[in-house]
């Protein structure tokens, strides 16, 4: 059942799994590239905090400037020649990626014979993963919904104003968690928990773990009103189920935007920014935060205390 | 007239006539040889030729003017300012990831329509064409791995671009509007990508999409399984799972649907939203890009429009100073 190697490596050198495996390298490279650039730019700005003389005289660029060179370059050469050696890199990792791998063809398409497991491009895993945690409604269309309202929210919710065209972290931090916590953590590490980890019945298995086809689970998944003491609170019928659940769902509105209220209360620097918000402002960022906080405390909730619906009722679970 | 002039000067008909004819001959020659000549010289210099002169419209000595409008007078190349800032010819601040997006579209253009020349979007050839493709057609398999990995590779770069711009703070004032046309041009990459898995017709691209549009019998009000759906009498015959399909299941129609989305609908749509993104990324005063750093203490009371809330422009100061 362990130590399987052997599968480990198929799942790894599949040809469609390339790009993860690729992009497991290629996040954590480009985040450390980011970070290095935002440290080297927050030393400079503590250094022209410290000395307002110096702010101003100074550049204001880590990158080397004495008076008198021009501030902008000729796009010929300077710039198309980058952009000409990109464009030769590129073409030749692919055709050496093209030459040595070949692009998968399995079957033809047989709907009586189902795949197992049936994964969605690897792009799509993330949403196929929520599917675990959140009936297909919310997973399939009302996070992605979310994903792309959100990402272009963003601009105008985002009331800071420094770090306009260049890497920091000091002056962006909770601008700049939020989305690692959203790209990385519920993005990125959801298409690899899709690709190396589930395996038949979109069930569990852990690196070199064989896959088991004939595995059954004998989880028993129950719904928060069934849990603990609530089952003995809450009454057996399902308009009893559907107050109970609006009402923990109602806490849980309460509770997280609390919480993002005191993160964004907790500096000096923060709760300028956050005067700065309109009530507007204010309440579509809580409302966005407060749903992509759910997600993982939805995932927390099944994969630790196996709990399937918090609000259960007569048209729809969450 | 010339054989009596021949004459004149006392000598026979015969000698006249072919003396004239070298004569001419030579002048003939010396002409050709001139002009040739001539013509020659201009391999030496073929920014002179009318030809070249009519394709480039500029002289491309290397003086400051002609860098610039070499650049300004090449349609191609015009997406570009003539200048740019200083540091952002550097690798670390854009990663290049736009530019290497944009290329791959390019390539995937390309070689999606060498493939187009084998494959026919029907339930009988498919599958066969893209074996055809892979065992018969001569570089057919090369053809398909590079459309392929061009692909995954777009994706890839396109969310590596987001990030940058991201970390960067490069969709604040004033350019928030082009972040949102980035984040539709994401979304019709990633579309792009997946109506393209299903063309080969096998059983990978086949459970994938029917794993992907099964989601969408889910929607809220629209799909016949999703809330307030079967309310509003959806049934799997006339919800937007049906209509993204053309039938109930993942058949014919939906192979014809996915090849025109793939192939016309969704990449017209994308070229159409990154010629506006290029376009702005100039209207919204070039890349953002290395930029002097702020400081909190330089932080205006003033803020911007409200998000929502038009007011008229030019009336705040931070508006008139560029
Ligand atoms: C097909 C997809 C896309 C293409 C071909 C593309 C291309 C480009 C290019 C060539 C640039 C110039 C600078 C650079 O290379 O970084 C650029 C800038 C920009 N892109 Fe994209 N992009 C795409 C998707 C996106 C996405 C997904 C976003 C964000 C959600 C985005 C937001 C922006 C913004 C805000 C700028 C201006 C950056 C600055 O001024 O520093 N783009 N894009």
């Amino acid at each position: 059942m362990w130590g399987d190697w052997y599968q480990l490596w198929e799942i790894v050198s599949a040809p469609d799994n390339v790009p993860i495996v690729a992009l497991l390298f290629l996040v954590p490279f480009y985040t450390w590239y980011a970070f290095r650039q935002a440290f080297e730019t927050d030393r400079l700005i503590e250094q022209l905090e410290k000395d307002p003389q110096l702010a101003k005289t100074h550049h204001r660029k880590v990158h080397p400037w004495q008076p008198g060179w021009p501030r902008e370059v000729h796009t010929w050469p300077y710039l198309m020649r980058v952009e000409f050696l990109a464009a030769i890199i590129v073409t030749v990792i692919l055709t050496v990626w093209s030459i040595t791998l070949n692009a998968p063809l399995e079957e033809p398409a047989n709907p009586n014979l189902t795949m197992n497991p049936a994964k969605a491009p690897w792009y799509f895993l993330g949403l196929q993963e929520m599917l675990v945690y959140f009936d297909p409604w919310i997973a399939g269309v009302v996070m992605p919904t979310l994903i792309i309202i959100g990402l272009m929210v963003i601009p105008y919710i985002d009331e800071n104003p420094l770090g306009n065209g260049y890497y920091t972290y000091k002056q962006r931090r909770f601008a700049i968690w939020t989305f690692l916590v959203g790209f990385i953590g519920l993005w990125v590490i959801m298409i690899v928990i899709g690709t190396f980890i589930r395996g038949p019945g979109w069930m569990w298995f852990w690196p070199t773990q064989t896959w088991d086809h004939n595995r059954l689970v004998f989880e028993v998944n129950r719904n928060l009103h069934e849990w603990w003491i609530f089952k003995y609170i809450v009454p057996q019928n399902i308009w009893a189920w559907t107050v109970f659940g609006a009402i923990v769902v109602g806490l849980y509105f309460a509770g997280a935007a609390y919480l993002i209220h005191r993160i964004c209360m907790a500096t000096e620097f923060s709760r300028k920014i956050y005067r700065r918000m309109s009530l507007l402002q204010i309440v579509t960022m809580q409302i966005l935060l407060i749903l992509m906080l759910a997600l993982p405390i939805k995932m927390l909730l099944r994969l630790v205390f196996r709990i399937k619906y918090v609000w259960v009722t007569p048209w729809f679970n969450v | 007239m010339a054989e009596e002039n021949g004459r004149k000067e006392g000598q026979s008909a015969g000698v006249g006539l072919l003396e004239s004819v070298r004569e001419k001959t030579k002048q003939a020659t010396q002409t050709i040889l001139e002009k040739a000549k001539e013509d020659l010289q201009t391999l030496k210099e073929p920014e002179k030729t009318q030809l070249w002169r009519s394709i480039f419209r500029v002289k491309h000595d290397d003086t400051p003017r002609n860098r610039a409008l070499s650049v300004l007078t090449n349609v191609f190349f015009h997406l570009h300012p003539a200048k740019v800032n200083r540091d952002a010819v550097r690798y670390s601040f854009t990663w290049g990831m736009g530019g290497i997006t944009f290329y791959l579209f390019i390539v995937l253009t390309f070689t999606g329509i060498l493939l187009m020349f084998y494959y026919h979007p029907t339930k009988v050839q498919a599958f066969r064409d893209i074996l055809y493709l892979e065992h018969d057609v001569p570089f057919g398999k090369l053809l398909r791995n590079m459309h392929r990995w061009a692909a995954h590779l777009m994706i890839i770069a396109v969310w590596l671009h987001m990030f940058r711009v991201f970390m960067t703070g490069s969709y604040k004032r004033p350019r928030e509007f082009n972040w949102c046309v980035g984040v539709v041009l994401m979304v019709l990459t990633m579309l792009l990508s997946f109506t393209g898995y299903l063309l080969p017709d096998d059983q990978l691209g086949f459970w994938a999409v029917t794993v992907g549009t099964n989601m969408a019998r889910a929607t809220p009000l629209l799909g016949h399984e999703g809330p307030f759906g079967p309310q509003l009498g959806m049934t799997p015959y006339n919800d937007v799972r049906f209509a993204l399909l053309g039938g109930s299941i993942v058949d014919a129609n939906a192979l014809l649907r996915a090849y025109i989305w793939h192939c016309i609908a969704i990449p017209v749509l994308a070229a159409i939203f990154m010629g506006v993104h290029f376009w702005r990324v100039r209207k919204d005063g070039g890349i953002s890009g290395p930029a002097p750093v702020m400081l909190e203490s330089e932080i205006k009371e003033e803020k911007g429009p409200r998000p929502v809330i038009m007011r008229p422009a030019g009336t705040k100061e931070w508006e008139k100073t560029k």
